[in-house]
């Protein structure tokens, strides 16, 4: 399984990307072999407040649905709009294709995600 | 992310689960795992959209072997089989395969499964995995001379659950023929449809053969000493398929799935089958219950949709009329369909709603449009569908 060292992980095998005062965020090559092929992607409103723990999209794959949720709480800046029209390019290139651009209310450092290494440790002991 | 459970989790238990001929070769084909009707199955391979498009644009193997395989022989087999089951089965020729429900007297249906005409006496019933011991012991019953419904009652069979003794291999495709022809020669492609033969050697294994299939696509089945699985399997040049694309490739071709579009509850009327029911054929199990149900309206009906708002309709899923004002039913089988690059589903609706243009399909808490359609969704080419 393919685990950038730049981006920092959920358990739940999301990856998030800080820049600046928003972060991106998308799902790990576990999550997505794990989920199979991706037919359909629903994305979040823009502007939407989410709590953390809430729904940010589901990603619906042949056989079943599966929620991505928020770290922290935030606003939805920007989505990934191709994803509506090509929800398989979630499969051929899960670090490439980022799903929503949110800007969470407090630091990431506060929200217990998990460097490369200890995701990579995460995904070993047969976490999640 | 939600993660599913799956079959390599520790917690999961995996004693009380069985495994066909073929499971060693799954997992050396790198199948996921799952738990199906008390089997160990691969769910998918490559990928179930990848697999579904093999067998639409060439040809993919599925590992059957769970299904159940039941004996019914004797001189009354015949007689009793025609009242058993609703389709028409004494006229039956041998060397011929028939689909029928069967029913429960309330019309209720049981199961559906494949009969297949051996000989004058002599019978084989290919039943669905989740009810070959509940099927089996219903088809002793109803042949007992005590207790059993009258239709049947006292009738001279044998009635012989062989399902271990056997696996079962589909190979289904455009390209099915030519690659059983590599391996068995020309007979097989000879066969008209939903007719088969015995002992029909497939690289050195002598097998029943059928032109048969849960796909839409031209195709076979292939039946073989349990022991012999493996080298049939291999030597099928065929794409290896799962659960998964069965289920996806079945329902675009409009056929049904015991537990979504049938079940204990569902007629077979209901599920759109009239045509496997044939109401003048007198005496058989449940015809009564049906008959009253036909003068009074079939209660539910199974009804097509597409989907026209974005979302994908699923097995479960609430329906609604068109204008959202009242629940009308539930979702049977609904996907992303490979073959049409759509979402469209079967749903089973309150008959006075079955006729309307739309509906609404409940997701997630909010309800999303849909048109009624067809649903037998996919058609192959040069063939009308089942």
């Amino acid at each position: 399984m393919k685990i950038l060292d730049h981006l920092l992980y959920t358990k739940e095998h999301e990856w998030i990307l800080a820049d600046g005062a928003s972060a991106r965020i998308g799902i790990s090559d576990f999550a997505q072999d794990h989920l199979g092929d991706v037919v359909f992607v629903e994305l979040p409103a823009i502007g939407a407040r989410l709590n953390a723990g809430a729904s940010l999209a589901s990603l619906e794959s042949v056989k079943a649905v599966s929620e991505v949720f928020m770290p922290v709480s935030g606003l939805v800046l920007e989505v990934n709009t191709s994803l509506e029209t090509a929800p398989e390019l979630l499969n051929k290139d899960p670090y490439d294709s980022w799903i929503a651009r949110v800007a969470f209310d407090q630091s990431l450092a506060e929200a217990g995600l998990m460097d490369a290494a200890a995701y990579r440790a995460f995904c070993a002991a047969g976490e999640g | 992310m939600e993660g599913n459970q799956s079959v390599s989790d520790p917690v999961y238990d995996n004693a009380a689960l069985r495994r066909t001929p073929l499971y060693d070769t799954h997992i050396k084909l790198g199948g996921r795992m799952v738990a199906y009707a008390g089997w160990i199955m691969p769910v998918q391979y490559a990928g179930i959209m990848e697999e579904h498009q093999a067998v639409r644009t060439h040809a993919g193997k599925f590992d059957v072997s769970h299904m159940g395989e039941i004996a019914v022989c004797g001189p009354d087999a015949p007689d009793f089989l025609d009242r058993l089951l609703t389709n028409r089965i004494a006229g039956m020729l041998t060397g011929q395969a028939v689909y029928s429900p069967m029913c429960a007297e309330d019309g209720g249906t049981l199961d559906d499964l494949l009969v297949y005409r051996r000989g004058i006496d002599d019978f084989l019933l290919i039943v669905n995995a989740a009810n070959r011991a509940a099927d089996v012991s219903w088809i002793v019953q109803a042949s007992s001379s005590a207790g059993g419904p009258a239709e049947t009652r006292g009738m001279q069979v044998s009635v012989t659950d062989c399902s271990d003794a056997f696996g079962l291999i589909a190979l289904q495709g455009p390209d099915a023929g030519n690659i059983l022809a590599g391996v068995a020669g020309d007979a097989p492609g000879k066969l008209g449809y939903y007719r088969f033969l015995e002992n029909v050697d497939v690289a050195g294994v002598p097998c029943l053969v059928s032109r048969t299939g849960y796909t839409g696509e031209d195709g076979f089945e292939i039946r073989m000493p349990s022991e012999c699985s493996i080298e049939v399997w291999n030597a099928l040049p065929a794409v290896p398929c799962g659960l998964g694309c069965r289920d996806t490739l079945r329902f675009e071709a409009g056929m049904p799935l015991y537990g979504n579009e049938l079940a204990r509850d569902i007629s077979p009327l209901e599920a759109g089958l009239d045509r496997f029911v044939p109401m003048d054929k007198p005496g058989f199990i449940g015809r009564t219950a049906l008959a009253a149900s036909l003068a009074a309206g079939v209660p539910r009906r199974l009804v097509g949709f597409g989907m026209t708002g974005r979302g994908v309709a699923r097995h479960g899923y609430p329906v609604w009329s068109m204008d959202g004002s009242c629940r009308i039913g539930t979702v049977t089988t609904g996907y992303h369909s490979p073959s049409l690059g759509m979402a469209v589903g079967t749903a089973m609706i309150e008959s006075p709603f079955a006729g309307d243009p739309g509906l609404s399909i409940e997701i997630r808490g909010h309800l999303v449009s849909a048109v009624t359609r067809s649903r037998f969704f996919y058609k192959r080419k040069g063939k009308d569908a089942t």
